[in-house]
């Protein structure tokens, strides 16, 4: 008896770990939040709220992505070229006459073109993921380049404006989107045999292929998701600019997308995290970004902020990962 | 042999035991060896071989009330420095060397002659070359490790441990992954080592390097002291009955009908090989038959099971289910053909241990049960963990937890749990009692034996003797990736380690 209730009490303390885990950094966005709006005066303002929602939307898409890539173990690097080229392609699709909103279809596609490269290399190659996508970083930038002959394309009358600037019932367009793409994931990753074998991939490859699981496929379909939804991510920056620039756009966007889903306390050796974690996580960085802002902090002193919170958030990942290491 | 009753032996381990949390690996031991001896020491895997010379090189201490004397005075070991000093010197596999330095620098290494607290090159080669001389090495101290075989590699540890003065040297599996040639370069240099009066302590399974080198031989068995014998009175017969023993439990379950001979073969597997590690392997397994196969770690037996299951790419051989041939390239396919495997190592290969039970057990049927669009359904994945938690009885506190946080035991049964719900034909069970309680292994028998009784094909594999004699109805023992031969009825564990070391022709 004596042995069995001590068993009960381990797994309760597992219960509460885990619901800890689950909770993750909910807290720190809070108080982050209430600590910008008490130097500021003005942070939890409707207006500045959705500033900030508008800001983490575009994160939260390509983060949403990441959370399926990192949770097989791999990484995807090629999330922001992948943008800029997707945004180049939505652009000058738009200035088609009649055929203008074929833009939004045409930046998903090109990014799911490009995210199936990626997968296909990865998944039946054997590449690690992380060169892999580290040279379609540069390749794809190079292509996002080229469309434009290394120009700034714009289209003042872009047809689809109303997703980077307008509002469906006061929310704004890409908020709404990058809820949606959080719903659609979290549906995935927790309500269909595919989300099973993802986190199955991800918690041992080699166990995954044992039991049947088509472990390629499933790697094939992580990356194909990340490319689609930086493509989607492509289209909301260029709906939000009316324009786009092969070299500037989306630099430096994988590090933020990467950054949200390891503060979402999504593992870096896979297996273990959640879609919610992610959605904090990206909050968490535009809360960052426009919180220090509104403070008055200076750009390199935002830099060095934001990184220091990377670091600290992976620190935490280990640190949570030996709490619940098993023997 | 000769009279050496006058002199101390040179090494003398009394009543030694060691005890693991609630576990004795080692109970009331004792080994003599002489001075220029070679001791062979032999046992079943697990016999306490490893545990018996960790203690004398050190690495582990042993419980109080044992003594270990040299020279017949009482020593303490205790750690690996000490015993270095006592002469001891153990050889191991996994080499332990530096490539990217000398012969000279790893002979010396951490024991450098030093001059103004610098390495004396010099002194080192010169010191070097008389004991490679002494060994009959051809090759220059002064050769980097790197570029030696294995074999010349091997004689550089040997050479190591003759610079600190090593009297006792300890030998495990050393040749293994030597050559043919390579291993007489070995025995000629055991025999200088010998000549030297230098004792040798070897540890193999293979019954010719026994005879052919060893002076006396001690068993082991389940930990315990077994005896010795001079090199006269050796024969495999009575090594084997040495090593093997006779106890039987009554915890196995065989409950389920012998299979006739007429019975359909489910699973037939033919010549079937990776052209490294398996070949030419061939069997049948008939429907409500338990197929044991044995034979020592390394033999290949994991091998087969993940070559018949397409885990692994086969190079030649056949698979047959039912009489119809099956082209298996993934698990995948087998699993689809209604073949199943159970891994020997549950958590590096079988489990996912940050998921649920549920998931756990629902993992490879969650695609069949799984709604439109691949949606699962969650009312089934709970109706079959509830079910399976119930006939296989596993502890847990509900469907929901990581299976993570139950013992070894019951993740083994939730392992076990996922491969039935694939509803197979022919189950590969590879060590299903591996770092399993004593409960929980007679509940997995009951597992076994039910799937039997109800015409599945069922394979075993494991390393336990008693085991497979509890269980399984014939045998098969595999030895050097090869199917050594089958043990049929009454199966004899004498017959299976005869086969498994390869004295199957000597044995009586």
């Amino acid at each position: 008896m004596a042995a069995s209730e001590t068993e009960d009490a381990r797994m309760d303390r597992l219960k509460l770990r885990s619901t800890l885990t689950a909770l993750g950094m909910l807290p720190v966005l809070v108080l982050l939040a209430i600590g910008f709006h008490l130097l500021s005066g003005r942070f939890l303002s409707v207006n500045n709220l959705s500033i900030v929602m508008q800001q983490a939307s575009i994160n939260t898409v390509l983060a949403a992505g990441m959370t399926f890539v990192i949770l097989t173990g791999g990484i995807d690097l090629s999330v922001g070229s992948i943008l800029a080229a997707s945004a180049m392609i939505a652009v000058i699709v738009s200035l088609v006459p009649d055929l203008g909103m074929l833009g939004i279809p045409a930046a998903i596609a090109a990014g799911l073109a490009c995210g199936f490269l990626n997968g296909a290399i990865i998944a039946w190659l054997k590449l690690p993921p992380f060169i892999v996508t580290l040279g379609s970083l540069t390749a794809i930038r190079g292509v996002a380049r080229l469309l434009g002959n290394d120009t700034t394309v714009f289209n003042p009358d872009l047809p689809f404006d109303f997703i980077g600037n307008g509002t469906l019932f006061g929310v704004p367009w890409l908020a709404v989107i990058a809820i949606a793409t959080i719903l659609v994931s979290w549906f995935i990753l927790k309500r269909t045999v595919l989300g099973t074998w993802i986190y199955a991939v991800g918690g041992n490859a080699e166990a995954a292929r044992l039991t049947g699981i088509k472990v390629p496929l499933v790697l094939l379909f992580v990356y194909s998701m990340s490319g689609l939804l930086s493509g989607l991510g492509g289209a909301m920056s260029a709906a939000r600019l009316y324009a786009a620039n092969g070299l500037q756009l989306g630099q430096a966007y994988e590090l933020d997308a990467i950054a949200a889903v390891i503060l979402g306390g999504t593992s870096f050796v896979g297996g273990v995290g959640s879609i919610w974690g992610t959605l904090i996580g990206a909050l968490i960085i535009a809360v960052l970004s426009n919180g220090l802002i509104l403070v008055g902090v200076s750009d390199i002193w935002q830099y060095i902020i934001k990184g220091l919170v990377i670091i600290v958030a992976v620190g935490l990942d280990r640190y949570r990962l030996k709490g619940i290491s098993r023997t | 042999m000769t009279e050496r009753t006058d002199a101390p032996a040179l090494l003398e381990m009394r009543d030694i035991s060691k005890t693991f949390g609630a576990s004795k690996a080692l109970s009331h031991v004792n080994l003599t060896v002489h001075a220029g001896e070679v001791h062979a020491l032999m046992g079943e895997n697990g016999a306490g071989k490893s545990t018996l010379m960790k203690i004398l090189s050190g690495a582990y201490t042993a419980d109080p009330g044992g003594t270990v004397l040299i020279d017949g005075e009482p020593v303490t070991l205790g750690d690996p420095l000490k015993a270095k000093a006592h002469g001891i010197a153990v050889i191991y596999q996994e080499l332990s060397l530096a490539p990217n330095l000398s012969v000279a620098q790893n002979m010396f290494l951490g024991n450098e002659p030093a001059r103004f607290g610098l390495a004396d090159r010099a002194e080192m080669r010169r010191r070097a070359e008389p004991i490679l001389k002494q060994l009959g090495i051809g090759f220059s101290a002064a050769r980097r490790v790197a570029g030696l075989s294995l074999g010349e590699r091997q004689m550089v540890e040997i050479a190591r441990a003759l610079t600190t003065k090593a009297r006792i040297i300890v030998m495990d599996e050393p040749t293994t992954s030597l050559t043919t040639r390579e291993t007489d370069r070995l025995f000629d240099v055991i025999a200088r080592l010998k000549a030297d009066g230098i004792a040798i302590i070897y540890i193999s399974h293979r019954m010719e390097e026994i005879y052919q080198l060893s002076d006396r031989v001690s068993v082991l068995r389940d930990g315990a002291y077994v005896g010795t014998l001079e090199r006269a009175g050796l024969s495999a017969g009575t090594l084997v009955s040495m090593m093997v023993g006779r106890d039987l439990s009554s915890f196995y379950k065989k409950e389920h009908r012998q299979a006739e001979g007429a019975r359909p073969a489910v699973l037939s597997v033919d010549t079937i090989g990776d052209g490294v590690r398996v070949h030419d392997c061939s069997f049948e397994v008939r429907a409500g038959e338990v197929l044991g196969i044995a034979g020592l770690v390394g033999s290949g037996r994991t091998e087969l099971a993940r070559l018949v299951y397409g885990a692994d790419r086969r190079a030649t051989g056949t698979v047959t289910l039912n009489g119809k041939a099956l082209a298996i390239a993934t698990p995948r396919d087998a699993l689809d053909a209604g073949i199943a495997y159970l891994t020997e190592d549950r958590k590096a290969l079988g489990l996912f241990l940050d998921m649920s039970i549920s998931d756990n057990i629902n993992i490879g049927v969650i695609a069949g049960d799984a709604k439109a669009g691949g949606v699962l359904n969650f009312a089934k994945a709970r109706d079959r963990a509830l079910a399976a938690i119930k006939t296989l009885s596993i502890r847990t506190a509900g469907t929901q937890i990581n299976v993570g946080a139950l013992s070894g035991g019951n993740q083994q049964k939730a392992l076990l749990a996922r491969l039935l719900e694939t509803k197979p034909r022919a189950v590969i069970l590879d060590e299903p009692t591996r770092g399993v309680d004593v409960g929980a292994k007679s509940e997995i028998y009951r597992i076994i034996d039910a799937l039997a009784e109800n015409g599945i094909a069922v394979v075993v594999i494991s390393s336990d003797l008693p085991e497979i004699l509890g269980i399984a109805d014939r045998v098969l023992v595999m030895r050097e990736g090869r199917i050594a031969g089958e043990v049929t009825q009454p199966i004899e564990q004498e017959a299976i380690m005869a086969l498994a070391t390869g004295t199957a022709g000597q044995a009586a």
